[in-house]
């Protein structure tokens, strides 16, 4: 993935960094094409892999769900205790 | 001149390591120490900020809590734990369970700490029985957002046939 982050590369140029087979480097491509973290593109008689940075966003952002139901009751939580401190406040100045 | 800095806005982080059993939760919130102590001491205001019933609440070493949940289709969720460490203004350290689930019980440390007169952070350590138990719950409001999403879908499909 790191490979094609900056640059678009085929198949080939994608094998050659690494020591697996290349029927391997094409399964690994072909699965992450099916799952959108890879975009193919035909150029010629060539096929060059490049990264969905979507795809990879909506992976990053799979926790985001657990961390805003905390950040949303820790915000009930805040705004609560701010009411409170504002209450205390006005009645202090009234007497 | 004494140099201030603004204290940290409300943002919650979630720090959760590949392969490990636990996670950390860290908030900033713009009170005061004793007023963030002061929402997880008195059962009235748990029961407003956690939209739950607070059923027993023993703020002690050796006591214990249980909390109630009603959800949107009226079913009832219990949660409860036991209290092992209780400094007021500085740290609870507690387990927590979701009663008739499979989770299974969670060990909390939860650390308070004043950052200026105005403000305040907490540190939450969770430790899980495993991995697989913590992802699980990591995902669980994943999970349940698919589910929400899920069901509307069918709810405007069904309205449609």
């Amino acid at each position: 993935m790191l490979l094609v982050a900056s640059q678009s590369m085929t198949a080939g140029a994608i094998a050659s960094n690494f020591d697996t087979a290349r029927p391997t480097v094409s399964k690994h491509l072909q699965i992450l094409t099916e799952c959108e973290l890879l975009n193919q593109e035909q150029s010629g008689r060539e096929i060059h892999y490049h990264l969905n940075p979507k795809k990879m966003k909506e992976i990053a952002s799979f926790l985001e769900p657990f961390r805003k139901m905390w950040d949303d009751r820790f915000n009930k939580l805040e705004s609560i205790m701010q009411s409170k401190i504002h209450a205390y406040r006005n009645k202090k100045n009234k007497s | 001149m004494e140099q201030k800095t603004s204290p940290p806005r409300g943002r919650t982080r979630i720090h959760a390591e590949d392969g490990k059993q636990e996670l950390t939760i860290t908030r900033a919130f713009d009170l005061p120490l004793e007023l963030l102590f002061q929402a997880y001491e008195d059962p009235a205001i748990v029961e407003q900020w956690m939209g739950t019933k607070v059923l027993k609440l023993e703020n002690k070493k050796h006591g214990s809590y249980q909390f109630e949940t009603t959800d949107p289709k009226g079913n009832k969720h219990r949660f409860n734990g036991t209290i092992h460490e209780f400094v007021t203004n500085k740290k609870i350290t507690r387990t927590f369970e979701m009663e008739n689930t499979p989770f299974g019980v969670q060990l909390e440390f939860l650390e308070f700490e004043k950052l200026t007169e105005d403000s305040s952070k907490l540190n939450m350590h969770v430790v899980y029985k495993s991995i697989a138990l913590r992802d699980q719950i990591l995902q669980l409001p994943f999970a349940q957002g698919i589910n929400f999403a899920h069901n509307r879908i069918q709810d405007i499909v069904s309205k449609l046939k």
